[in-house]
């Protein structure tokens, strides 16, 4: 078998990824003394995908599969980004619906929807 | 597993890019080149995903079409040390200690590799150790929560799907914690027992391992989507 050793690394390499994986949970948190705007979103989803890359390349050994499990596990997530989006459309005309039926009329009289 | 010669294809490397997936997925065969066991926790993990998707997206789009006030969760998850708040100070700690267990497993899956039992024993027992103050963290931040009137269907902070998406999305992530402190417990015993030693296969401390980074991996998201965002 390819690997019927399993997968033998150096150590280093898995304190490096440890070091890094501070340092962005580190970075991370600190987003939250940010003021709110696009930098803070940008960041979070940043240092987010950055530590979810190191976790599954290195600590789960993916970097090091073959192609072929590596699309078999990673490529049917990539349907998820359908469901988010539907759903964010999905959202945003139910908190408009919500906020014309719900709210004190604000618009003027005679005004018709 | 151990059946060499049994097929010559998976000893040759694989060609490059697509026509390695091509050449592996073609012909009435083997499909994937790693220990069904690992194979068969990718597919797990693979569910599990949809899953916790399906969980934060649900809360995305409450969150989003909810026309009442968002709590911020930096404030309600704030502590209090020598009377000065500092926020969400708990949940960066619940993020250190499970990235700490993280560190610790990928090095117990090393040593196990390296037939070295009772240091790869030692260090499994400290990744379930940290699993646990994990989920005594939130214990600890369930009670506070709820004492403060925090109930899945209502929050007398702002919109009542707060409570929902944070008991139902915690409460699932933490089960995965206790589930995988119990896994990691069992499979530290049969280390030490020498169980893998006899077998001379430590495949089942890098399967363990897969589930336990997989936790650690979803903390991030809910980290980055649930707490911070």
């Amino acid at each position: 078998m390819a690997q019927a050793e399993g997968q033998q690394h150096p150590l280093s390499i898995y304190f490096w990824i440890w070091g890094l994986l501070f340092l962005f949970s580190a970075f991370s948190y600190a987003t939250d003394f940010l003021p709110d705007g696009f930098l803070r979103t940008g960041l979070i989803l940043l240092f987010m995908v950055l530590k979810a890359g190191f976790i599954v390349a290195i600590f789960m050994h993916m970097a090091w599969e073959r192609l072929a499990l590596i699309w078999a596990i990673l490529g049917p997530p990539i349907l998820l980004f359908f469901l988010i989006g539907i759903l964010a459309w999905e959202g945003d005309y139910t908190v408009l619906t919500r906020l014309d039926f719900f709210s004190e009329p604000l618009a003027p009289a005679g005004l018709d929807h | 597993m151990a059946q060499e010669g049994l097929n010559p294809a998976a000893d040759a490397l694989p060609a490059e890019g697509w026509q390695g997936i091509v050449d592996d997925w073609a012909t009435d065969k083997q499909a994937f080149y790693v220990p069904w066991g690992k194979a068969m926790m990718w597919i797990f993990l693979l569910s599990d995903t949809f899953i916790f998707t399906s969980f934060l997206t649900g809360y995305m789009n409450v969150r989003m079409s909810t026309a009442v006030e968002w709590p911020n969760p930096s404030e309600v998850f704030a502590l209090t040390f020598f009377g000065q708040p500092i926020p969400l100070i708990l949940i960066a700690i619940m993020t250190f200690v499970l990235i700490t267990s993280s560190g610790t497993m990928a090095l117990a899956v090393n040593y196990g590799y390296r037939r070295d039992r009772y240091r790869a024993a030692a260090l499994l027992f400290a990744t379930a150790a940290f699993g646990t103050v994990f989920v005594g963290m939130q214990a600890f931040e369930w009670t506070k929560l709820i004492e403060e009137g925090v109930r899945p269907w209502e929050n007398p902070m702002g919109a009542s799907q707060f409570g929902a998406s944070f008991f139902m999305i915690t409460g699932f992530h933490g089960l995965h914690v206790s589930a995988g402190v119990v896994y990691l417990a069992v499979v530290a015993l049969k280390v030490l027992r020498g169980d893998y030693e006899r077998s001379g296969n430590y495949e089942i401390v890098e399967i363990a391992g897969l589930y336990w980074h997989f936790v650690d991996l979803v903390w991030v998201f809910i980290f980055a989507f649930f707490y911070l965002w």
